[in-house]
C-alpha cells in the first residue's frame, strides 16, 4: 500500500454557524506537546469578536423561545455526534494536551456524558429553580428562571476539549446564547467541537468559536454592551481584574471561576445558576 | 368633589430624640465622622443630629462583626438564631406606630404608606427569613450550605427601613454578620431598628448600622475583612462598587435602577388600568426604582385613557406626609427635587407635551405636583432616564410586537407592567419582557416570598424567597 498524502484540514472560526477566516487575515502556528506542527488557527480578531456578538445576538430570541424539550433535544444530539467522532476527538486531545490515549479515551469519554447530563437538565431547570410564591394577598406569584442572555466564554487553556464543554453546555443548555475565546495553545479540539455543533441542530450563532490571542480579544468581549455576562474561568491571572472593571460598565454577570476547576467530576448546578435571571408575574386572583 | 378635614398623625409618636448615635458591637456609640443633621423633607425642619462613621469606624465595625461571626453567630445553631429573627420581626410590629410615623417624618412619604406596606413588609421580612435560618438544607443549594462571613450592605433613602429590612434579614438567616450603611437623609428608622435588634438581645456584633454619606459606604464596601456586598441605589454607584470589587473575592449583589414600561392593552378594564398606573407612578413619589415611569398605551385607547388619567390624579392630595389623607408625600431632599425639576425641563424642551396637576402645594418642604408628559418619542431623556419622581412619559403603540420591543428597549431591566384582560397574552407579554418582576393587571406588589431583582443595568442577584438566600451563602 502506498503512503498516501492526507488532506491537511484548514482550521477556521465558527460564526453565525458559518465557518469564516479571521478578518483580520491572522493565523498562528499551534503544536502538539512537543513543539511539532499540528495547524494553523485563525487569529481572531476584535471585528470577529464583535460579529460573533451580533451573530449571539441574533440566535438569541429563537433559542431562548425553543422549547426546554427541544434544547435537551439538540444537547443531546450533539452528544450523539459527538461520539460518532470520538477516535477523532482521542487524537485530537492526545496531541493538544500531550496525554496518553488511555486517558485522551477517558477525556473525550467524559466530556461527552457531559452533553448527556446537561441535555437531561433543559427541561427540568425550571421546575428545580422555579417557584410558585406564597405571598400574602390574593394574587398568584410565580418566578422561572429565565437566560440572561449572550454569554461571553473565555475557555479553560489547559483542558481543550473537556473544559471546553464543560463551560459552553451549561450556557445553552438554560437558552443562552455564547462566544467563546477557545485556548490559545491548545484551539484545535475546539474547532472541531464546532464541526460537531453545526451538524447537531445547534441553530447558527447559538455558539460562536473564536480561536486566537485571549488576552487580545477578551477585553473588547467584557466592555462589548451587548454581552450580558462573562465567563473568566480561562483568563489570564494578569487580566481578571481589568476584565471585571470593564464588566462592571454594563453590570455585566461575571463568573469568576478558575481554571484550575476540576472538570472530571460531575459538576453541580452553579454553573447553569450564573446565567439565569429570575423573572417573578404577579397576577391578582378574583372573579 | 367633597372637602377632606385635615387627619394628621401625631409626630409625637415617633419618640423623636435629639441625638441618635450609631450601633457597633452591640452598643450605641458616637461616631467620629461628621455628625449630620436629618430634616424633614415635608417641612425643612431639623429632626434630629446624628452621628457618623469616619475610615477607623468603619474598620471597628466591620471587626466587630468579624468577631460576632466567628465566636458567637457562625456556630449557632440556625434554630437559635431563627429565634433572634423572629423576635426582630414581632419587636417591629408592635412598634409599628412608632416606625411608621418616624419613617414618613425623616423620608417625606404619605403615612398610610409608611404604615401600611414598609412597616408591616419590613416585619413579614424578617418573619419570613427567621424560618429559613434552620431549613437551609431544603433550599436547593446543596446539604448544609455555608454563609459567607461578614456582609456589608449599603441601602438608599426611598424605603430606609424596608431596605434595612430587605438586607439584614437574609443575611443572618443564612448565618452571617451585618455592618449596614442607611442614606444619608434618612438614618433614623434603621437606628431605631438597632434598638429594637438591642431589645432582641442579638449578640454583640452581629449587626452593627452605622451611618454616613457616600464615603461611608464605599469604605465599607472596599473593606479587605467583607465578605459579601449588597447595594441598593443607583446603577451609576452600582457600577462604581463593582469595578471596586473586581479582583476581589466578595460576592456581589445589586439592585439599581429601572425605567419600567407599564403596558396597557386597548382590551384592558380602563378604570382600573388607571388605579394601577397611577400607582405605579406616584406610589412613594415616585422614588422607586421599579416605578411605572413609561406607560406604553395602545394607540386606539390612548386619548380616552389619558383623559381618565388626568381627572384621576387630579384628585391626588400632595402634602404633610403625616396627614392620612395625604396621596404624595415630600419629595425626599432639594437634590432629588432639583434633580426632577431638570429632567421635566428638559421634557418639555424636547417637545413632550407637559400636564401637571393643579393640586396645591405646602408653602414649605420639598414637592412637586404629580406630572404626566404625553406626545413622548423614545429619545427623549424622560423616556431613557430614571426621573424618581413624581413624572410620567407616555407613549403610544399598535401591535404587541411593538409594545414589547419599546419596553425592552432600555438598559434596565426591573420590571414592567401588562394590563388586559386576555390571559394568553399576558403570558406571551410576560415571556418577551426583559425584566426581573412583571405585574399584570397590578403593579407595585412585594412580598418576602416572591423574589425581586433586575435584569441587565438594573443589577443582579434577587432579594426574597428560595431564590435570595443565594446571594447570602457560600455556593
Amino acid at each position: 500500500m502506498s503512503d498516501r498524502i492526507s488532506v491537511a484540514k484548514t482550521y477556521k472560526l465558527y460564526i453565525g454557524g458559518a465557518f469564516p477566516r479571521s478578518e483580520s487575515g491572522r493565523s498562528y502556528p499551534v503544536t502538539d506537546s512537543k513543539g511539532t506542527f499540528l495547524a494553523n488557527a485563525a487569529q481572531g480578531s476584535r471585528k470577529d469578536a464583535r460579529d460573533a456578538v451580533a451573530a449571539a445576538r441574533k440566535a438569541f430570541p429563537g433559542w431562548s423561545g425553543a422549547t426546554a424539550y427541544n434544547r435537551g433535544q439538540v444537547l443531546y444530539r450533539v452528544a450523539e455526534v459527538l461520539e460518532g467522532r470520538r477516535e477523532q476527538f482521542i487524537t485530537e486531545v492526545a496531541a493538544s494536551e500531550g496525554v496518553q490515549v488511555k486517558k485522551a479515551q477517558s477525556i473525550v469519554d467524559t466530556a461527552i456524558d457531559r452533553w448527556v447530563w446537561y441535555a437531561g437538565w433543559t427541561d427540568k431547570i425550571a421546575a428545580v429553580l422555579g417557584s410558585s410564591n406564597p405571598v400574602a394577598g390574593p394574587y398568584f406569584s410565580f418566578s422561572t428562571p429565565e437566560p440572561t442572555g449572550v454569554v461571553a466564554v473565555l475557555a479553560p487553556q489547559q483542558s481543550s476539549l473537556l473544559g471546553l464543554v464543560s463551560v459552553i453546555a451549561p450556557v445553552i443548555a438554560s437558552g443562552n446564547t455564547a462566544v467563546v475565546i477557545t485556548s490559545q495553545e491548545r484551539p484545535l479540539p475546539a474547532i472541531t467541537l464546532s464541526e460537531v455543533l453545526a451538524t447537531s441542530d445547534v441553530p447558527g450563532g447559538v455558539v460562536n468559536i473564536i480561536t486566537g490571542r485571549t488576552a487580545e480579544i477578551a477585553p473588547w468581549l467584557a466592555s462589548h454592551a451587548d454581552v450580558n455576562a462573562l465567563d473568566l474561568t480561562g483568563a489570564p491571572e494578569s487580566l481578571r481584574a481589568d476584565l471585571e472593571r470593564s464588566a462592571a460598565g454594563t453590570v455585566k454577570r461575571v463568573l469568576r471561576n478558575k481554571a484550575s476547576e476540576d472538570f472530571s467530576v460531575t459538576p453541580d448546578m452553579s454553573r447553569l445558576r450564573a446565567y439565569l435571571e429570575t423573572k417573578t408575574v404577579w397576577h391578582p386572583m378574583g372573579v | 368633589m367633597w372637602e377632606y378635614a385635615p387627619a394628621p398623625e401625631s409626630r409625637d409618636i415617633a419618640n423623636l430624640k435629639p441625638n441618635y448615635r450609631m450601633l457597633v458591637d452591640g452598643k450605641f456609640v458616637e461616631g467620629s465622622g461628621e455628625p449630620l443633621k436629618t430634616i424633614n423633607p415635608g417641612t425643612e425642619e431639623v429632626l434630629a443630629e446624628v452621628s457618623t462613621a469616619s475610615q477607623s469606624d468603619v474598620d471597628t465595625a466591620v471587626k466587630a462583626a468579624r468577631r460576632a461571626y466567628d465566636r458567637v453567630w457562625s456556630k449557632m445553631p440556625g434554630s437559635e438564631r431563627a429565634k433572634y429573627i423572629y423576635r426582630i420581626a414581632r419587636q417591629i410590629q408592635e412598634r409599628g406606630r412608632e416606625l411608621a410615623v418616624l419613617e414618613s417624618l425623616d423620608n417625606g412619604k404619605p403615612i398610610k404608606e409608611s404604615r401600611d406596606v414598609d412597616v408591616p413588609t419590613a416585619a413579614a421580612h424578617f418573619f419570613y427569613h427567621a424560618g429559613w435560618a434552620d431549613k437551609l438544607s431544603y433550599a436547593g443549594y446543596g446539604p448544609d450550605p455555608k454563609p459567607l462571613g461578614v456582609a456589608g450592605q449599603v441601602i438608599p433613602w426611598n424605603f430606609p427601613l424596608l431596605m434595612a429590612a430587605w438586607k439584614i434579614a437574609p443575611a443572618l438567616a443564612c448565618g452571617n454578620t451585618v455592618v449596614l450603611k442607611p442614606a444619608e437623609t434618612t438614618p433614623l428608622t434603621a437606628l431605631v431598628l438597632a434598638d429594637i435588634i438591642q431589645q432582641c438581645d442579638l449578640p454583640p456584633g452581629v449587626v452593627n448600622i452605622i451611618p454616613g454619606a457616600g464615603d461611608v459606604g464605599a469604605a465599607l464596601v472596599e473593606h479587605g475583612d467583607v465578605n459579601k456586598v449588597a447595594f441598593t441605589g443607583s446603577t451609576e454607584v452600582g457600577k462604581i462598587i463593582q469595578r471596586q470589587l473586581a479582583g476581589t473575592n466578595k460576592k456581589l449583589t445589586l439592585e439599581l435602577g429601572g425605567k419600567a414600561a407599564n403596558i396597557v392593552f386597548d382590551d384592558a378594564p380602563l378604570d382600573q388600568a388607571v388605579e394601577g398606573i397611577v400607582n405605579g407612578i406616584f406610589f412613594n413619589q415616585g422614588h422607586v426604582c421599579c416605578a411605572g415611569s413609561r406607560l406604553l398605551v395602545q394607540e386606539s385607547v390612548a386619548d380616552e385613557l389619558l383623559e381618565k388619567l388626568h381627572a384621576r390624579v387630579s384628585t391626588l392630595r400632595v402634602g404633610d406626609p403625616l396627614d392620612k389623607n395625604t396621596d404624595v408625600g415630600a419629595i425626599n431632599s432639594r437634590e432629588q427635587l432639583a434633580k426632577i425639576k431638570e429632567l421635566t425641563e428638559s421634557g418639555e424642551a424636547e417637545g413632550a407635551q407637559r400636564w401637571t396637576s393643579s393640586c396645591p402645594l405646602p408653602d414649605k418642604g420639598f414637592y412637586f405636583a404629580p406630572t404626566v408628559f404625553s406626545n413622548v418619542s423614545q429619545a427623549m431623556r424622560i423616556a431613557r432616564e430614571e426621573i424618581f419622581g413624581p413624572v410620567l412619559s407616555v407613549l403610544t403603540f399598535r401591535t404587541p410586537d411593538e409594545a414589547v420591543a419599546k419596553a425592552n428597549n432600555t438598559p434596565y431591566g426591573l420590571s414592567a407592567g401588562v394590563w388586559t384582560e386576555k390571559g394568553s397574552r399576558i403570558l406571551w407579554m410576560a415571556q418577551r419582557m426583559r425584566a426581573g418582576v412583571v405585574w399584570s393587571n397590578t403593579f407595585n406588589r412585594f412580598d418576602p416570598a416572591a423574589p425581586f431583582g433586575g435584569y441587565q443595568e438594573s443589577g443582579f442577584g434577587r432579594e426574597g424567597g428560595r431564590t435570595g438566600l443565594e446571594a447570602y451563602l457560600d455556593v
